[in-house]
């Protein structure tokens, strides 16, 4: 997405004097883990339907769906981490959102909560080895006694050629049947 | 008043701009009646036609200080009005002449509208030649400036008296005369007098009625349309009459000028009741809208199916009259989009000219179906490949006088430039009849650049189609005229980017012939739908050749080249949908699935192996770009009745995915003789 597009995050010192702009999130979960995405992005959450396959697309691209005439890839959230491919039932919940100047939908578990975050409250997502690039994550933020990691949707979606970098095996074709 | 810089604001702008508009429309008149005369139309009403553009272009020119415009336009005029009056004849070097002088105009206009100065002495030998006509025949001209800047004025500057008296109701709709009283002042000198007789006494006066009128005079540049623009709105809730007192100049003058413009204004009238100018935009939301409702219809439809006829007649009955009524909405709408190709044909003849005179030949050029109607996407993009077509024809095709009368032909070269609705597809044909393909000296350069094997024998045709190759636009055999760094192969690779096909026919020593076929639109495609495994897909009904479920005994593999199949005597590669998209619980087996025979320009005729045809449908084109990125053999998207998404094969490329995916064998030198020459077979 485009960085002007909403209040930008900032760390340490300069975060005072934007204390008082809280920041909204809508949170969803993959497996126990509780994420987080700037509430101004989020066009519509919507249940699983079934997707159209794009042939040799990566495994996170899940297909694509018709959202009143347009159409919308869906990207699986937890294959996009590198944590699993998720298995979608009609459970299962798509959330679309404004990335720049596409519309994309993300495949998550569940949709949980909207919260409320000073931004002075973000922290560094520390480097501890955790699975997950870092470019997709933009901080952690502590509320109460859950931890919920703040996802960056121009890490995603930035580069616009990222997701096709790693086409599918591909059968060996033409090859002799 | 005195003229003030409000003269400068906006509206005279606006104007301008309008002025600029026409003056293409007009051209583009002037360039179409000259063509006609030219053909032998010489009766009174063509140049009247010819004339009257030229004196629009002038009066407003004047209108808008273009002096060199004004000054060229006047000599053309005064030509255009002595032939008119039959005072010089028409005669084949004043018609060459006039031609040429409509082409300096059309540079002179467009010079004026980006306010560019002329070179020094531009068309002055055409000015010249336009006077010595004159001046031939026994006519006077006045060309002193004096004159000129006379004329310019008498133009510029008429006196127009405006009564108006609204009405009490043009008050209650929130309309304010001072408004418009303000706007008039901006249009030129203003003298105001109100008419204050009908004001009843105070305790008589109702504060909402309207009670006072105006008489205005204006001395004004603009035409009288624009003043009446001024009142559009209000027209119909006042009294409101606007006369011509007089013009700066003599009488004579205004009388002939105010005839033009009455004669013009009658022409835009009619115009107006025609057609109406709309935002592109606009239409292409309405092209969208339509295609949602195309896809909400199909999706009903296909409920309604399912529901028994007789427990629900009345809804089965409104379901039909819906698709019936959709469908014509849709054929309605996309008309709206469709334009004449006269708008790119026009453009042709003076190429033509110009590059006839550069190259010292004589050429003419003949346009038939100039109102064969195309989508406006598609003739946007064919401005280019058809421009390149004519200067190729003209370069390489048509000789030379002396070498054509040498041949026994007319020193004069023709092209023909024709265009033709044929089964769904617009069919463009630029032929000529020049010298036609060397083929002894297109097969030597293609074995010299290793294009076709030394010794392969190929027929004329696959010969001809040589020269869509890309590696055939270098050097030699191209001239700096149509050598400007673009080759048939980027024609051939602009055309098929509109979904065209291009072809050519060519007999040598008496010309070539260059065809093309394009969709009617891009908006929406006829598609075979098929399934593969549980995915569904559109094949473009264009492509499709035939359908078939072969024998076992006609599936050959070829090492190395995977499997063929035997049709008629032709081995065709198939291409298994299934591997080429890794589709699971797909069938796989050609003989129990089905082949469809596929035909495309740069892959030639294949199979592509699928499980099973759903029907045949016609589908809105929609872009996987937009949100996504492209697909490699994917062309597009559309929804089907059931709501769920499909893609569009791009069948060019799918046995290319295919090739490259079976682990980037090269091919054999071998290999590549029999596909260049399959190639060459196909496109023909």
């Amino acid at each position: 997405m485009q960085p002007d597009s909403k209040p930008a995050i900032h760390f340490g010192q300069e975060s005072a004097a934007v204390s008082e702009n809280v920041q909204q999130f809508i949170t969803f979960t993959l497996g126990d883990e509780e994420y987080g995405i700037d509430i101004m992005v989020v066009r519509e959450i919507k249940g699983w339907t079934e997707t159209t396959m794009i042939p040799n697309a990566p495994a996170h691209v899940r297909g694509v769906i018709n959202l009143r005439g347009i159409i919308v890839p869906i990207f699986d959230l937890r294959a996009r981490f590198g944590v699993g491919v998720t298995v979608p039932t009609s459970m299962h919940v798509v959330i679309i959102v404004a990335a720049g100047t596409r519309t994309v939908g993300l495949l998550v578990d569940t949709v949980s909560d909207i919260i409320s975050v000073d931004p002075k409250e973000i922290r560094d997502v520390p480097d501890m080895g955790v699975p997950i690039e870092d470019q997709f994550l933009e901080g952690l933020v502590a509320i109460e006694n859950r931890m919920v990691t703040l996802v960056s949707l121009a890490g995603l979606f930035g580069t616009p050629k990222a997701s096709v970098t790693t086409t599918a095996a591909r059968a060996d074709a033409a090859v002799a049947a | 008043m005195p003229v003030t810089s409000e003269q400068e604001a906006y509206p005279v702008a606006q104007f301008r701009k309008t002025y600029f508009e026409e003056c293409a429309e007009l051209l583009d008149a002037l360039q179409s009646n000259l063509e006609l005369l030219s053909s032998g139309r010489e009766d009174e009403e063509t140049l009247h036609a010819i004339f009257r553009s030229v004196h629009s272009i002038k009066g407003g020119a004047g209108a808008f200080g273009c002096t060199d415009l004004v000054a060229f336009s006047h000599t053309f005029e005064s030509l255009l009005d002595a032939l008119r009056d039959q005072k010089v004849a028409a005669s084949q070097e004043i018609k060459q002449l006039l031609l040429r002088a409509s082409d300096a105009l059309a540079d002179i206009v467009h010079a004026a509208r980006l306010e560019q100065p002329l070179p020094p002495n531009f068309a002055a030998d055409i000015s010249v030649a336009m006077r010595d006509a004159l001046l031939g025949a026994g006519q006077a001209i006045d060309v002193a400036v004096g004159s000129v800047a006379a004329e310019t004025r008498s133009l510029s500057e008429q006196k127009y008296r405006v009564r108006f008296r609204p009405h009490t109701e043009m008050l209650r709709k929130a309309n304010e005369p001072l408004l418009l009283i303000r706007q008039l002042r901006k249009l030129g000198t203003l003298t105001i007098e109100a008419d204050s007789s009908s004001l009843p006494p105070l305790e008589a006066l109702d504060p909402e009625s309207a009670y006072l009128s105006w008489t205005f005079t204006l001395e004004t540049a603009v035409p009288r349309g624009a003043l009446q623009d001024v009142f559009e709105f209000v027209e119909d809730d006042c009294d409101l009459e606007i006369e011509l007192l007089e013009a700066a100049a003599g009488p004579a003058e205004a009388a002939a000028s105010d005839a033009g413009s009455v004669v013009a204004s009658a022409v835009a009238q009619v115009s107006v009741a025609q057609s109406i100018r709309v935002d592109v935009d606009k239409v292409d939301r309405l092209v969208n809208l339509v295609g949602e409702l195309v896809i909400s219809q199909a999706m009903l439809t296909e409920q309604g199916l399912s529901l028994p006829a007789d427990t629900y007649p009345q809804l089965i009955q409104g379901i039909e009259a819906l698709a019936q009524s959709a469908r014509e909405l849709q054929e309605s709408v996309m008309a709206i989009r469709a334009q004449p190709v006269k708008s790119v044909f026009a453009r042709m003849p003076r190429i033509v000219r110009e590059l006839a005179a550069t190259l010292g030949k004589e050429v003419r050029i003949v346009t038939s179906g100039e109102m064969t109607e195309i989508d406006k996407t598609v003739i946007e993009q064919l401005n280019d490949p058809l421009t390149h077509m004519i200067r190729n024809a003209l370069d390489h095709g048509i000789e030379p006088p002396s070498e054509r009368v040498a041949a026994g032909k007319p020193r004069q070269g023709t092209i023909l430039l024709s265009a033709a609705q044929r089964s769904g597809r617009i069919v463009i044909e630029v032929s000529d009849d020049g010298r036609g393909i060397n083929r002894e000296k297109i097969l030597a350069k293609a074995q010299a650049r290793g294009l076709v094997p030394a010794g392969a024998s190929l027929s004329e045709d696959e010969i001809d189609n040589l020269i869509f190759l890309p590696a055939f636009s270098t050097a030699e055999v191209i001239t700096s005229i149509s050598g400007r760094g673009v080759g048939m192969d980027v024609v051939k690779r602009n055309v098929q980017a509109l979904g065209g096909r291009i072809s050519v026919r060519s007999r040598f020593g008496h010309g070539s012939s260059f065809t093309l076929s394009l969709p009617l639109t891009l908006a929406v495609v006829d598609g075979m739908v098929v399934s593969v495994g549980r995915e569904t897909f559109i094949i473009p009904l264009v492509a499709i050749v035939e359908n078939l479920r072969p024998q076992t005994s006609d599936i050959h593999p070829i090492v190395g080249r995977g499997n063929v199949l035997a049709l008629r005597g032709e081995y065709l590669p198939l291409v298994y949908l299934h591997r080429v998209f890794s589709i699971g619980d797909a069938i796989g087996d050609p003989c129990r699935g089905i082949v469809i025979i596929v035909q495309s320009e740069s892959a030639g005729r294949v199979g592509i192996v699928v499980d099973e045809l759903l029907g045949q449908q016609q589908v809105v084109v929609k872009s996987l770009e937009a949100n996504y990125e492209p697909v490699d053999g994917i062309s597009g998207a559309t929804i089907l009745g059931n709501g769920r998404v499909a893609l569009i094969l791009d069948v060019a490329r799918l046995h290319e995915i295919d090739v490259r995916g079976t682990g980037g064998r090269l091919p054999s030198p071998d290999q590549f003789k029999i596909e260049t020459a399959k190639d060459i077979v196909d496109a023909a």
